[in-house]
């Protein structure tokens, strides 16, 4: 069979391709292909899984390490089996959020951060670019096959050329259905399609060469079982650590490879199309590994020694000179590899557009470049510059890798690299707690394992790592050895490099995330991620409908301001060709107000807001939840408002009580002074004037003598006065020692009794004891209180006015305290002098009846409170009365 | 016929000094010592001169001088003001009220002598 066929018949497959993906397009375009979203499609998409490296490589794998390919199917089978509710999950997610790649899906849940977006974008790239070099490693290598078979023999300048084509055959048909249109959902329909009938074409090409090698080559199955049998595969040589790791990294990467989301997630037209899947895909994975054992058992034992096991499935028809087979499994291959790069590329283009090129292009605009009209063609621009770069990216590995390695051994370095993210989907999707920190910080650690561990080395030795570095690690330093990290060595590299890179990513995630705090934006996220099932509808979407434009309008005045508000509402009509304030509600209409009141009262306000007047727009609790986000930042924010105005209003009061307490203090200091002045002036003034009588000879020796009296009795006075000052002053401020002992009641009356002046017989003032309760013992300091005693006994004998003049005192022991009251049989002080009486100054009689200068009860008041007791007037006694409360014993 | 003044004070050595001057110097010496009852008193026996405490129980030297002036049978007694708290605004409050001299306490006998004289005319 000549090349130029082969040639041929791929290029009409190819066309064929365009054709069915051009009418898939068009019906759905013209929504009139019902079939497109069938469950059958969504399955059979789902065979992207199956690349070339399951179509050539697992036989090649089954030639080298027995059963280890089954690994490879079973993963996906565990997960669509037994995780089918996750995968769920995932799906209602990436529906409700219009997730638009695994990047997306990432930088959303985390607040929308765009450094993630980034991150996740080079991880995916990374590990996606060797895989894309892979496919066109095969496919250049099937083609080699048919050129070697045809007779002329391809060197590495044809490899070269050959690959250059397939990828700008690739890159055309990419940006031909991958851009055509910019669709929010980013849904391909003729891609899909396309891709569902590659997946029938390889599965068919494969299993007919597994029936012709089963029938045609070994003459039935129990011949075929017997080969195997003695064939060297069939020995288990697993470890059991490999084979688990094996399958959980299939496992992880069926879940998270960029391709492998587009088809699951962002391709889904229903999510019970999902539940289809996860039993027929499991089913046509089982179709494709039937007939991978016989097809390497036979290969290994008909095909001539040093063969490549890879392109066994090419091989075998081609050594029975089944051209027509060979052909078909050619297809096959190219099918699987074809697929595998255009989905891959989309989803790799998706997020290099919308996580680096746009925003780049965004931050390089000035403002306003969202307002013109250009900015589909930026994004479609975009994308078809990012289809390029991704395959310029993956033809150049293929250049510079030189295809040296074996098929499954890339595959498996990339599916490492993929599965970087799963901690950070996981958590995604059932951790409210987890946060943009822990994320970043565990796919950044993640990574860095990855690429130390196992993709740096997989160049192969001394092409980026040297061989010294692998043998004792980077600058000597044991531990950081590529293959034996913390000096723990001997493992299977890539076991190690999978354990590491998981392990400590999923670690530093939990540490990262427990140790920072969500903004409100990833709270929020957080929330609608982990609770997608209990949120029904879909997220921040109103249907048109018929809500009262007026209603919108008030609404609008009220939080914009009445002139803001109807600038909006006019020129919205205006652009609708109406007149008047009162637009349309269309969704458009909607989506722009909701943006407008989104500036003065947040996002989810607005909406919520908007949704009460909108009749069948119904708020979900994640609606509420975003208004009690929002309100609860506005509610502390004006709590510590509130606090700090309370906090100032209570230091104004303070201020005005302190001024007004100064203001009392200097009008009171004032007083005070001029009181002193006035109490000290009297006395001088008699003093002068008696001192010059004396001085003058005309005063009689009788006078002289009563003058010289008078000048004695006015210098004790002033003494007194001065004594009572000090003594006042002394104790206002403290610095009174009280000197504190045992004493009785009845020896301390005694002393002040007599101290007073008051003759036992009772002359003068008669005094009434009560001897029996006076037998009571008190710690305090006896001169202080017996000061206060005398003052009130000699108050009673100045002031009391009767004609018997009478005082009783009654003790009364109230257990903690003793209290003495002090009666009179006088007039009693008036109510309105009773409060005045023990200020300074305040005396209510004539000066000539009063000894002292008006201090002493305002003595009395300090010493008691110093002694802890206290002195009050006594109401409604009769006469006028003091009690005296002192505590029994020492309160210290 | 001698000339009356009326002191009025209520500190007694006070007005024992001062009855003691002005005796000698041949006045005839009033006292009364009872703020409420002073402008009653100097109504119902007018004097010559008045020498008025400010600290006075029940009323002050400046409202007594204040209804002597109101009280135009009387008003045009002169007023020695004396007062225990020397301070400018006592001063100025007496001279506003009218009071036709002012000394603050501890005073010189001479020096209430001379007042009392000049006063007198």
């Amino acid at each position: 069979m000549s090349f130029n066929l082969l040639i041929f018949v791929a290029l009409l497959y190819a066309a064929l391709l365009f054709v069915v993906a051009f009418i898939a397009d068009q019906r759905a375009k013209l929504g009139r292909a019902r079939w497109l979203g069938s469950p059958a499609i969504y399955t059979l998409s789902l065979s992207i899984y199956c690349t070339a490296w399951t179509f050539y490589g697992a036989v090649g794998n089954a030639a080298r390490n027995g059963l280890e390919f089954v690994t490879i199917y079973l993963g996906p089978t565990l997960v669509m089996v037994g995780w089918w509710w996750f995968l769920r999950k995932l799906v209602w997610v990436g529906r409700a959020q219009r997730v638009t790649s695994i990047a997306d899906l990432i930088s959303s849940r985390f607040g929308k951060s765009t450094p993630l977006g980034v991150l996740v974008t080079v991880i995916a790239i990374i590990a996606a670019t060797p895989y894309i070099a892979l496919q066109l490693q095969s496919v250049v290598q099937s083609l080699a096959v048919f050129a070697d078979s045809s007779g002329e023999a391809w060197g590495n300048s044809d490899l070269n050329r050959a690959a250059l084509w397939v990828s700008i055959g690739l890159a055309l048909f990419t940006i031909l259905f991958g851009t055509r249109n910019l669709d929010a959902n980013e849904k391909h329909h003729g891609i899909v399609t396309a891709i569902a009938l590659e997946a029938i074409v390889k599965l068919c090409a494969l299993v007919a060469v597994g029936v012709f090698v089963v029938w045609g080559m070994t003459g039935g199955v129990r011949d075929t079982l017997a080969l195997i049998d003695a064939s060297p595969i069939s020995e288990w040589e697993q470890s059991g650590g490999r084979w688990a790791g094996l399958i959980f990294v299939s496992a992880a990467a069926f879940v998270c490879l960029p391709r492998m989301f587009q088809v699951m997630v962002v391709e889904n037209e229903q999510e019970s199309h999902l539940a289809t899947a996860s039993w027929a895909f499991p089913l046509y994975l089982l179709a494709m590994s039937l007939f991978v054992l016989p097809i390497a058992v036979v290969g290994l034992e008909v095909m001539p020694e040093g063969s490549n096991p890879d392109l066994f499935v090419l091989t075998l028809p081609l050594s029975a000179s089944q051209e027509g087979l060979a052909v078909f499994s050619f297809l096959g291959g190219f099918s699987s590899a074809t697929s595998m790069v255009i989905v891959a590329t989309i989803a790799l283009a998706t997020m290099v557009s919308n996580h680096i090129v746009v925003p780049i292009w965004l931050s390089s605009q000035r403002e306003g470049a969202l307002m013109s009209g250009d900015v589909r063609s930026v994004v479609i621009g975009a994308r078809r510059f990012s289809i390029v770069a991704v395959l310029v990216l993956g033809y150049l590995y293929f250049r510079t890798s030189g295809g040296g390695s074996a098929l499954a051994a890339i595959g498996l370095v990339s599916f490492t690299g993929a599965i970087q993210v799963l901690p950070a989907i996981i958590g995604a999707l059932f951790w409210r707690g987890a946060t943009r920190v822990g994320a970043s910080a565990g796919l950044t650690v993640g990574l860095a394992i990855w690429a130390w561990t196992l993709f740096l080395p997989s160049f192969g030795p001394n092409a980026i790592i040297t061989e010294s570095v692998m043998a004792s690690g980077p600058f000597g330093i044991e531990w950081l050895r590529p293959q034996a990290l913390f000096g723990i060595g001997g493992q299977d590299p890539l076991l190690h490099a999978v354990f590491w890179s998981m392990s400590l990513n999923a670690l530093i995630f939990v540490i990262g995330s427990v140790f920072s705090f969500p903004t409100p934006l990833e709270r929020l996220q957080g929330a609608q991620f982990v609770n997608v099932f209990e949120n029904t509808g879909g997220a921040r979407n109103w249907t048109p409908s018929a809500a009262a434009s007026e209603d919108l309008l008030i609404m609008s005045q009220r939080l914009l301001g009445a002139t803001e508000a109807q600038k909006v509402f006019q020129q919205a009509a205006e652009k609708q060709g109406k007149t008047g304030y009162l637009p349309d509600v269309t969704p458009e209409f909607i989506q722009q107000l909701e943006r407008e009141l989104a500036g003065s009262v947040g996002a989810a306000t607005a909406h919520a807001m908007i949704g009460q007047l909108l009749p069948g727009a119904s708020i979900s609790v994640e609606d509420l939840m975003a208004v009690a986000d929002e309100a609860a930042q506005i509610m502390e924010y004006s709590s510590r408002l509130e606090a700090k105005s309370r906090e100032q209003e209570r230091t104004a009061r303070q201020l005005r009580q302190a001024n007004e307490k100064l203001t009392a203090l200097s009008v009171q200091k004032d007083a005070f002074l001029s009181q002193i002045s006035h109490e000290l002036r009297t006395p001088m003034t008699s003093i002068r004037a008696f001192s010059e009588i004396l001085q003058d000879e005309n005063a009689d020796d009788a006078q002289r003598i009563r003058y010289a009296g008078i000048i004695h009795n006015e210098t004790m006075r002033l003494t007194r006065l001065l004594d009572d000052l000090l003594d006042l002053s002394f104790l206002e401020n403290g610095q009174v020692v009280l000197n504190k002992r045992r004493i009785s009641l009845r020896k301390l009356l005694n002393q002040a009794i007599s101290s007073a002046g008051i003759n036992a017989d009772g002359a003068g003032l008669k005094i009434n004891r009560t001897p029996q309760d006076e037998d009571v013992s008190l710690t305090t300091d006896p001169d202080r209180l017996s000061q206060v005693f005398i003052n009130l006994i000699s108050n009673a004998a100045k002031y009391c006015g009767a004609d018997a003049p009478e005082l009783s005192s009654i003790v009364r022991n109230l257990g903690a305290d003793l209290q003495i009251d002090f009666v009179d049989n006088g007039e009693g002080i008036s109510v309105e002098n009773q409060t005045m009486i023990f200020e300074k100054f305040s005396r209510l009689t004539d000066h000539r009846k009063a000894g002292g200068a008006g201090l002493g009860l305002a003595i009395c008041r300090e010493i008691m409170q110093r002694l802890d007791g206290s002195v009050s007037y006594l109401p409604g006694q009769g006469g006028a009365a003091f009690r005296v409360t002192v505590p029994l014993s020492d309160p210290e | 016929m001698a000339k009356r003044v009326l002191v009025i004070e209520d500190e007694p050595n006070i007005i024992e000094a001062i009855s003691f001057i002005l005796s000698r110097d041949g006045w005839t010496v009033h006292t009364h010592s009872d703020g409420e009852t002073a402008n009653m008193r100097i109504k119902a026996t007018p004097p010559d001169v008045i020498i008025l405490d400010v600290m006075l129980p029940g009323k002050s030297g400046y409202d007594i001088l204040r209804d002597l002036r109101a009280d135009q049978d009387v008003s045009g007694i002169p007023v020695l003001m004396l007062t225990a708290r020397g301070q400018t605004r006592d001063r100025e409050l007496a001279e506003e009220l009218g009071a036709t001299k002012f000394m603050s306490k501890p005073f010189s006998n001479a020096e209430v002598l001379e007042n009392v004289r000049g006063l007198a005319g």
